[in-house]
């Protein structure tokens, strides 16, 4: 089939509309088929796709109809299928079905069950535009609306202010993002000619370079990919968005949306890889962000933050891949991350789900034999995600550390030390989350606990196949499926015997953020809470998430409020323009009440002046004649 | 009938249905209401047919009538369609049946001058679009303004005097300066050239020297800037629309400030170029301010109608922008912008009205969670608003993002060779400006439809059939002009490449008018 | 002195006449009457005029300052009618409604 590309876009379109339009006539079981039905068939046709990819061996394109022909200049809109693509769609496509299944237990209760599918597909059709758009402005296009369903998920509950604000500022900080994005967009279109980012990279891998400078172009779209993907300094909105219902959080804030600018960045490697500023940017921003995000999830006590910012810290872990040139292994640790961190937020759903809405890890534990599903497969990809072998996150990790400390496109030992550094805070602090809800006494009330139940099996079912592809996704190696068209970076030679101690030290870091882990809150409880008063002052900073908010509130908030107040609408509106016309208003009504006092209405008077006035004409004219 | 005559005929149908409105008895509201319905609709399908006749391939005017009507002065009634009003009078004529339908329940005073005076300005304003005279064009210009006023000032809200007056003092200032630069523009004409002629096409070929042509473009210049309006000559805009009724406010902000805009591209730019390019400088900051400036205002107010009244200047901010850029892109974005914001600002403005007359305030404070108590209406507001955002697939998209690329395609080649760094810090301010817009439409979006539910005079009821159908033709409208602009691009096309031609092309080489065909000595 | 030059002087002294008494006179119609005696003096001038040019247009001018007067006392006079119903008087010092 012709159109496979563009079928497998239209198909959730079509979920959004028959759910927006119809859903709450046709019920429950109308929308789960028709919502779950279609992001499935839409997996069906990704994978034909993927077939006829790998038989013929070329590019897919797929041209739908011409946006707009200026001058010389089409902008077409056109879907574009290579391994990249093919990668990503498929996760979008594979993870985004199972956690509507998941979604149909999650939300069974909700009253606005329709419209949160329809919210949902309406997703999945701007992402499978994002990721299939060969134009940047197809791109573009699925770039904002991913955005756009973001927002009104993460604002799902819109009746909570809070909510609804959370979804304000994410969009909002993704717009910013979008204006640097728009400007990176504006500069490639200036310098090639077009925007479809084929050619793009052809025209920057080709023997004669765009006259631009490929850095500019790097980090004007990086702009862009730090607002999509929460990078340092466009990170805050992440850990708001959990205000969503938990499935979102999964789908969107954890597996597909946010690695928008990984696949961006990746998409573009031709860009980036003559863009060695650039490039170094990059990877020291997801250095730093994978940093601090990591010390910040530390202190969290929502099971849902902690886990925001561990996103935020692994998607710094995959700039910092992309950075160091490893576009391949970015991706790879995208698709791992897909795997363990869906399985992740699903659980901390279920765990949600269980106690009746609680997010507060001191009010859990003790849950590993009351909801053992749960548990097992939480373990599972915790384990992933702190790097213990044999499971995914174990091998992209892995690879991340060592192009970090090797590749010869800006690897340095700094980065590694950086990057192993986190990975040991990361494995404490998830096994610190795990122990917290888990193990040790129950600290909920009598009343919740008695209620802890395990989830339905659409949710359970679930989360073992998740935990399942945490356990062997890792055995398909993606950076070599990739390295025909994102080859890996050359390695300095001289490092190379560093390989196998870099990979020991790697578990050996997973083992002992478990072990600490283990130890502060495995036993005696109050070991924690003595460490946190002996560092107050550094707790603090930590639980106030470095106080970015409140600085970017009074940096930019209050200013731009104040400046839109004060100088513009009272000084500027209605003090200078206003008051000048009610000024001249003013004089000319006085000029009319000093001239009105002639107005005597006495007829001789009025002959007289006109007489006096003739005269003076007359006088005047003599004069002048 | 033949195209000409139905041009005609599109143009003389309100005066037609104003001689109808007053066969109808004074008090029979229904038949009013109804035949003004009516009119306006076939209206519409007449322009349709004409839009779908108008070919692309054609350069200059079609279905042209060009009569004398004042001889000895050179003045004709001539009127045609182009590239550029093409679109602007479909916009016209597609909103004239939604103005008439939304002001079915919320107009009860005077209904038949009401609707008379709305057939007045709708063949004021399409008369001002396809005229190619300039007298023709002037008359009709100040047409306009006589029923706006009485609409202000007669259904307005309570300070509606203070706003109509101001709407009428603001404008007629500007209108007078025009005039002055019209009669000194034919008169050197004349002197020049021999011929007394106020057509357009004769026109553009003047050529006096730069320091007049900076002077009449200014005098000009200033009428289109308050219409538009440009900051800083805008304060009249959310007075009046604060105080206008709805129907006022949708044909404001959908139509009348084209006028504006549309007066820049058809004659101040192209009429003086020289003077054109050297204040592109000034036009194009003045337009960065506008987008700027009407943000942040709009960020600040607490009336829903102040808020989209501040957007509008920020939205027409992209249009002069685009105009200004002289880049084919950048013009055909402004004029698709020009219908979009039509489209987004009229039908945020009747959402307004709607809501109004169900809680009788248009206090943002007053309001919250309408999403839970008018479901349907909130999903339209919200559609609007993304639109009016610029969200991707929406109209607002398309103009916004070409007058970018556009402004930006101009100013890069400036910046990279050296020649001059101001350009480029303007386009990249208006792009910042797309930040401002997310800001304050979500703002409103945010305190209107989210949080608490909460409103005045509450139960309310949802929309009903009448307001749904408004609301699903312009979300239609919306939502095809972003997914599907290029046939209406292609229309435009020619036209806009003259424009840019007429502008950017030296006088050597500029196309002069070879000989009179009609002006008398 | 020639009789153009007398009659001339004739409609000089017939404006005066009537200027003087406009601004003396208090009687509204009698105001009237001397508006007429100047338009008279000037209408008498411009005959003089005219035949002394041998412009036909000055003489079509003439009738149609005949046709003007006519209909301007024909309006006038019942304006003054009906404010000389209205105030009771034709005193001019009563007509100051249109005060400032």
């Amino acid at each position: 089939m012709s159109n496979l590309l563009t079928l497998i876009v239209v198909l959730p379109l079509a979920g959004f509309l028959l759910n927006g339009l119809a859903g709450n006539r046709l019920g429950k079981a109308f929308v789960s088929a028709v919502g779950c039905g279609l992001p499935a068939l839409s997996f069906a046709a990704a994978v034909a796709a993927f077939r006829t990819l790998e038989a013929t061996g070329e590019p897919i394109v797929d041209v739908v109809f011409r946006w707009a022909l200026i001058g010389d200049s089409a902008f077409e809109v056109s879907f574009y299928l290579d391994r990249l693509s093919a990668v990503m769609t498929l996760i979008v496509t594979g993870v985004g079905s199972l956690i509507h299944v998941y979604s149909t237990g999650y939300m069974k209760d909700d009253a606005s069950y329709a419209r949160y599918f329809a919210y949902l597909n309406l997703f999945l059709f701007f992402m499978l535009s994002l990721v299939l758009g060969r134009s940047l402005l197809v791109l573009f296009v699925g770039w904002e609306g991913v955005g756009l369903a973001s927002y009104l998920l993460i604002g799902f509950w819109f009746e909570d202010p809070a909510k609804a604000q959370a979804g304000k500022k994410a969009f909002i900080t993704n717009r910013v993002g979008d204006a640097g994005f728009l400007l990176g967009m504006f500069l490639i279109y200036t310098a090639v000619g077009t925007l479809e980012m084929d050619r793009v990279n052809a025209a920057f891998m080709g023997p004669e370079l765009p006259a631009v400078s490929a850095s500019l172009v790097g980090i004007l779209l990086f702009i862009g990919a730090t607002g999509k993907s929460a990078q340092i300094p466009l990170h805050v909105w992440l850990p708001d968005a959990m205000a969503g219902p938990t499935p979102v959080s999964a789908l969107i804030h954890a597996a597909t949306m946010v690695t928008a600018g990984i696949y961006l960045v990746a998409r573009l490697s031709g860009v980036y890889l003559h863009a060695p500023e650039a490039s170094e940017v990059v990877a020291v921003i997801g250095i730093l962000t994978a940093f601090f995000a990591a010390t910040i999830a530390v202190v969290q006590t929502d099971i849902k933050k902690v886990l925001a910012y561990s996103t935020i810290s692994q998607l710094g872990f995959m700039f910092l891949a992309l950075g160091v040139g490893a576009y391949g292994v970015a991706v790879f640790h995208l698709y791992t991350h897909a795997f363990f961190k869906a399985c992740l937020f699903l659980g901390a759903g279920s765990v949600i789900h269980a106690l009746g809405g609680e997010q507060d890890i001191r009010r859990m534990g003790g849950l590993a034999k009351r909801i053992p599903v749960t548990f097992i497969t939480f373990a599972v990809a915790t384990a992933a995600i702190a790097g213990l072998p044999p499971l995914a996150g174990f091998f992209s990790k892995d690879e991340i550390l060592w192009f970090a400390f090797a590749s010869e496109a800006g690897g340095a030992p700094w980065l590694w030390a950086l990057a192993s550094l986190t990975a040991l805070l990361t494995a404490f602090y998830m096994f610190r989350l795990l122990w917290l809800t888990f193990f040790g006494q129950p600290r909920m009330d009598a009343e919740t606990a008695h209620h802890i139940h395990e989830s339905p099996w659409s949710m359970t079912g679930i989360l073992v196949v998740l935990a399942f592809l945490s356990t062997v996704g890792g055995f398909v190696s993606i950076p070599h499926f990739l390295e025909p068209m994102l080859p890996l970076p050359a390695t300095d030679e001289h490092l190379h015997h560093f390989e196998v101690p870099l990979i020991v030290v790697a578990v050996l870091i997973g083992l002992a953020g478990l072990a600490a882990a283990a130890w502060l809150y495995g036993g005696d409880a109050s070991r924690a809470a003595r460490l946190g008063a002996r560092f107050t002052g550094l707790h603090r900073l930590l639980s106030g998430k470095y106080y970015v908010d409140e600085l970017y509130e009074a940096v930019l908030g209050r200013p731009l409020w104040w400046i839109s107040d004060r100088i513009f609408l009272r000084l500027g509106d209605r003090a200078l323009i206003d008051g000048t016309l009610h000024g001249l208003a003013g004089v000319a009504r006085l000029g009319a009440a000093a001239l009105a006092r002639i107005q005597t209405g006495n007829l001789h008077l009025y002959v007289w002046l006109a007489l006096i006035g003739i005269f003076a004409l007359l006088w005047w004219s003599f004069g002048h004649v | 009938m033949s195209e000409p005559a139905m041009l005609n005929l599109v143009l003389f149908l309100p005066v037609l249905g104003m001689v109808m409105l007053l066969l109808v008895p004074r008090d029979a509201h229904g038949t009013v209401r109804g035949l003004a319905l009516a009119v306006m609709l076939l209206q519409l399908a007449l322009t349709v047919v004409l839009y779908q006749a108008f070919d692309p391939q054609v350069a200059g005017l079609q279905f042209e009538t060009r009569l004398p009507w004042i001889a000895d002065w050179g003045v004709y009634y001539h009127i045609g369609l182009d590239g550029l009003n093409v679109l602007l009078v479909l916009l016209t004529a597609f909103l004239g049946p939604l103005v008439v339908a939304g002001a079915f329940s919320a107009i009860d005073k005077d209904v038949k001058l009401f609707y008379a005076m709305v057939f007045l300005i709708q063949f004021a304003m399409l008369g001002t679009f396809v005229a190619q005279d300039l007298f023709l064009f002037y008359v009709f210009w100040e047409t306009m303004l006589i029923p706006m006023f009485l609409i202000i000032g007669i259904w307005g809200g309570e300070r509606r005097i203070y706003a109509t007056l101001k709407f009428v003092l603001y404008t007629a200032f500007g209108s007078i300066l025009m005039l002055a630069a019209v009669i000194y523009l034919v008169l050197s004409l004349q002197a020049t050239s021999g011929i007394t002629s106020f057509a357009f096409t004769d026109l553009y070929g003047s050529r006096l020297p730069l320091d007049i042509q900076v002077l009449l473009l200014g005098a000009f210049a200033l009428s289109f800037a308050i219409k538009v309006p440009v900051v800083p000559f805008h304060t009249w805009l959310p007075d009046a629309h604060v105080e206008a009724p709805t129907a006022g406010s949708v044909i404001l902000a959908g139509v009348l400030l084209k006028m504006g805009t549309y007066g820049f591209i058809k004659l101040g730019f192209p009429l003086f170029p020289d003077a054109a390019r050297a204040l592109t400088p000034a036009v194009m900051v003045l337009a960065v301010v506008s987008i700027v400036y009407g943000a942040c205002l709009a960020l600040v107010q607490d009336d829903i109608k102040k808020i989209i009244a501040y957007s509008s200047i920020s939205h027409l901010g992209y249009v002069m922008l685009g105009l200004a850029s002289f880049e084919l892109i950048g013009i055909q974005g402004a004029i698709i912008q020009m219908v979009s914001h039509g489209l987004t600002a009229g039908g945020l403005f009747l959402m307004v009205g709607m809501i109004y007359e169900r809680c009788h305030t248009r206090d943002l404070a007053a309001y919250g969670g309408l999403a839970r108590i008018l479901p349907v209406y909130s999903v339209f507001f919200m559609i609007l608003t993304l639109a009016a955002i610029g969200l991707p697939t929406t109209s607002g998209f398309t103009g916004e993002f070409l007058v970018l690329l556009g402004a930006f395609d101009a100013a890069w080649p400036q910046y990279a060779n050296g020649a001059a760094t101001w350009p480029l810090v303007l386009a990249c301010t208006a792009v910042l400006g797309v930040v401002l817009g997310a800001l304050y439409m979500l703002r409103l979006a945010q305190k209107f439809l989210f949080g608490e539910s909460r409103a005045p005079h509450a139960p309310l009821t949802d929309l009903n059939l009448r307001e749904k159908l408004i609301l699903v033709a312009i979300v239609a409208a919306v939502f095809v002009l972003g997914l599907f602009p290029d046939s209406f691009m292609q229309k435009t096309e020619l036209a806009a490449r003259e424009y840019q031609q007429q502008v950017l092309v030296e006088p050597e080489s500029r196309w002069v008018r070879a000989a009179p065909d009609g002006g008398s000595p | 002195m020639d009789n153009g030059q007398l009659l001339v002087a004739l409609g000089a002294v017939l404006f005066a006449l009537g200027f003087a008494g406009l601004v003396l006179r208090r009687n509204v119609l009698v105001m009237l009457m001397c508006m007429e005696l100047m338009l008279n003096g000037v209408t008498l001038c411009l005959v003089v005029f005219a035949q002394q040019a041998a412009s036909t247009a000055a003489t079509v001018l003439v009738f149609l300052v005949f046709v003007v007067a006519a209909a301007e006392i024909a309006i006038a006079v019942p304006i003054v009618l009906l404010l000389a119903r209205h105030k009771h008087t034709l005193d001019l010092g009563a007509y100051t409604d249109l005060k400032g």
